[in-house]
């Protein structure tokens, strides 16, 4: 199998710059997600890796050749679409087949290898059934098998799960990640679904418009986003920004939000103007002893826990909590924020400033 | 507004039974989600509410009255659809004037404009009044074909998943608009989806339907909570609840064939070990994908678990559900 580095790759079509600068490694055995918002590039990077567009600046690897300017039948990869594609007038097991037969490998070696992959996916007892009357589920391990069966180097998938229903599609994505497990192959996975991201991935890069936003593993990520986009894009409901206006400076420990003190983890960086404070949902905790308050707009019953919005001082902001806990909406409360997980951004960059607590997921990324 | 009641509804396509028997209440003020797949009925629920289809059996009432022979254009009632059609030549102000320059209305000018300009601020979309409609995002045609339904005064809104077209985040805000749209004005809404978390958020009853019946009714909790069945259990909860023999844990009641366990009723750190498959780090909770006596079982633990692959961790259960060999809930 096979690591794949990327370097400073860019990619124009015409006047229009689709990825601007991406670097990434993706090692060995990785399950890997391009996470982003459709138009951010994540498919144009796919791309470039298999081979099916030629980056216009760059380099990429795949185990430490460089193949930029080779095309995809040279990169030993294999691609998995949303749309798979089977042989109509093919059954199943010659559908998998066909791949190594028209490599020239012989019939018997063929069937060996189609009867393995059919093991795998748990489509053995299918084999000779025509593909048209099959479920989705099954036409997707067809197609999985045929990209399986050529032992290639690293699959890319592009929003493979994208078509199928909500159930379903917690099923396959389930069943894709234990098949991974099994055979341990580099897989290249894009999605604009951030829990499917965080879900599947061993480690996720977030695009936007044509830039890597941040890299590194879903949990550093969702704890400690790089930029406002991230904290944004990453959790539902989204990262709470509270937005006021001050000057934070290297060793500052907390900030000032409508008169009311917030402790923060200490910065190493610092910046003056419009701030936003950012702070997950389940760290903000109902607390009639704190000075910041907030007025209940709406609840939202999710079973084990509940979302709680409420208008505050520096905007709305939401919180998670557990479902026992009775509010109405109307009701004044103080709100405690915990202060070993805010951070705080530059609303002019969108970038987070660097504290004590994120600098050891921000420095290396 | 009114009430909407199904009374012993029935209706078939062909050789397939559509609904089957169905009796439900939806009362005067009350925001009714209709859950379940494909195919359990829904949309054709909602079709004999407003007219579009009729029963084969049973009867439709509205506000006391019997639906027997009434248009859908005499029963008083305002639809909205997954897929929006809003008049691509008009305006959005045009688009919601529309309902109400209806002959059968005869709603006079500066009613339409006064009603228009409300329901805009509401739905936050004044600033596109003079917008054509093809001018707009996806969640703006939606909030217009929203709104076309809420300039009227209906006896009651029928949505069949306005939502599910929309982006992730725009779904989100959406939610909780609606449902303080309904909560403040009164209106009685019957509403289809098969997405549970817009059931649980917004509904203050929720219909569970499998394959044409009304399994269980009652507020989302209640069905969270004390579902009548493995089929309504496995409805509501992310993730979705552990079905199990009964056997393999013990204390199991006469009768009872399996055990229902949702994340919480699951005690870790006590009883007996199962094994650590896969962690799922989700950010705000971490699954863990657990193996016990070969049975497989998905929990939740807290975001920054320790816990790794192969490792061990005691589990038993705590207040579970249990269900019969037919997966009716036995205690």
């Amino acid at each position: 199998m096979a690591q794949i580095r990327i370097e400073h790759v860019r990619k124009e079509f015409g006047a229009f710059t689709a990825v601007q600068s991406s670097s990434f490694t993706i090692e060995d055995g990785e399950f890997f997600m391009l996470l982003g918002p459709s138009g951010c590039g994540k498919t144009t990077t796919l791309r470039m890796m298999a081979g099916l567009e030629l980056p216009t600046s760059g380099k990429i690897y795949i185990d430490g050749e460089d193949v930029s300017r080779k095309p995809a039948s040279q990169r030993d990869i294999a691609f998995v679409f949303q749309m798979f594609a089977l042989y109509p007038h093919m059954n199943v097991g010659k559908n998998i087949s066909y791949p190594l037969l028209s490599q020239g490998m012989s019939r018997a070696d063929a069937n060996r290898r189609v009867l393995e992959v059919a093991r795998i996916l748990g489509i053995e007892n299918i084999l000779s059934r025509p593909v048209g009357g099959l479920s989705g589920g099954d036409r997707q391990r067809v197609a999985l098998g045929r990209a399986i069966v050529r032992e290639p180097k690293a699959f890319f998938m592009d929003e493979p799960l994208g078509a199928l229903d909500a159930e379903f599609r917690e099923h396959m994505s389930e069943e894709l990640r234990a098949l991974h497990d099994r055979m341990g192959a580099t897989t290249v996975y894009v999605t604009h679904d951030q829990l499917e991201a965080m879900q599947m991935g061993d480690k996720i890069v977030v695009m936007n418009h044509g830039m890597v936003e941040q890299f590194g593993k879903p949990q550093e990520i969702y704890d400690w986003p790089a930029t406002k986009f991230v904290a944004n894009f990453i959790g539902s409901p989204p990262m709470n920004m509270l937005n006021f206006h001050g000057m934070v400076g290297n060793g500052t420990e907390s900030v000032k939000l409508s008169e009311t003190t917030i402790a923060i983890p200490r910065l190493l960086d610092g910046a003056s103007g419009d701030l936003s404070l950012g702070v997950r949902p389940e760290h903000v905790r109902l607390d009639d002893s704190a000075p910041y308050k907030g007025r209940v707009l709406a609840t939202e019953y999710l079973g084990t826990t509940q979302i709680v919005t409420f208008n505050t001082q520096n905007g709305t902001v939401k919180a998670r909590l557990a479902s026992r806990d009775t509010v109405r909406v109307g009701d004044v409360t103080g709100l405690a924020l915990d202060a070993r997980t805010v951070s705080v951004f530059d609303s002019g960059t969108g970038r987070a400033l660097l504290s004590v607590a994120n600098q050891g997921v921000l420095s290396h990324g | 507004m009114a009430e909407v009641s199904l009374i012993g509804v029935s209706k078939s396509f062909g050789t397939d039974l559509a609904l089957d028997d169905v009796t439900m209440t939806v009362p005067d003020g009350a925001f009714v989600v209709l859950l379940g797949p494909t195919g359990a009925g829904k949309t054709t629920t909602l079709r004999m509410v407003s007219g579009l289809d009729r029963p084969d059996r049973g009867e439709v009432m509205i506000g006391g009255q019997s639906m027997a022979g009434v248009t859908p254009a005499h029963r008083n009632v305002a639809m909205v659809f997954q897929q929006y059609s809003l008049y691509p030549h008009l305006s959005v102000r045009e688009n919601l004037a529309f309902p109400l320059r209806s002959p059968m209305l005869r709603t006079p000018p500066d009613e339409i404009a006064r009603k228009v300009g409300e329901v805009a601020e509401i739905l936050q979309i004044s600033h596109k009044l003079d917008s054509k409609s093809t001018q707009l995002s996806g969640g703006e045609m939606q909030r217009v074909s929203i709104g076309r339904a809420l300039v009227r005064n209906p006896s009651v809104y029928l949505m069949d998943e306005p939502l599910s077209s929309l982006d992730a985040k725009l779904r989100a805000d959406l939610r909780v608009e609606l449902k303080s749209i309904q909560a403040n004005s009164g209106a009685t809404l019957l509403y289809v989806t098969h997405d549970q978390i817009e059931a649980m958020t917004m509904a203050t009853h929720v219909g569970v339907l499998d394959r044409g019946r009304i399994v269980q009714f009652g507020p989302p909790r209640e069905i969270y909570e004390n579902p009548v069945s493995i089929y309504a259990a496995s409805r509501l909860g992310q993730p979705r609840i552990n079905v199990l023999p009964a056997r393999l844990f013990p204390g199991a009641p006469m009768k009872a064939e399996t055990i229902g366990l949702r994340p919480e009723q699951i005690e870790q750190g006590a009883g007996e070990n199962s094994l650590v498959k896969r962690v799922e780090h989700l950010g705000d909770q971490t699954r863990l994908h657990l193996s016990f006596k070969d049975h497989d079982l998905i929990t939740v633990t807290d975001a920054h678990t320790p816990l790794r692959g192969g490792d061990v961790v005691k589990i038993q259960p705590q207040n579970p559900f249990y269900f019969d060999a037919n997966g009716a809930r036995v205690a």
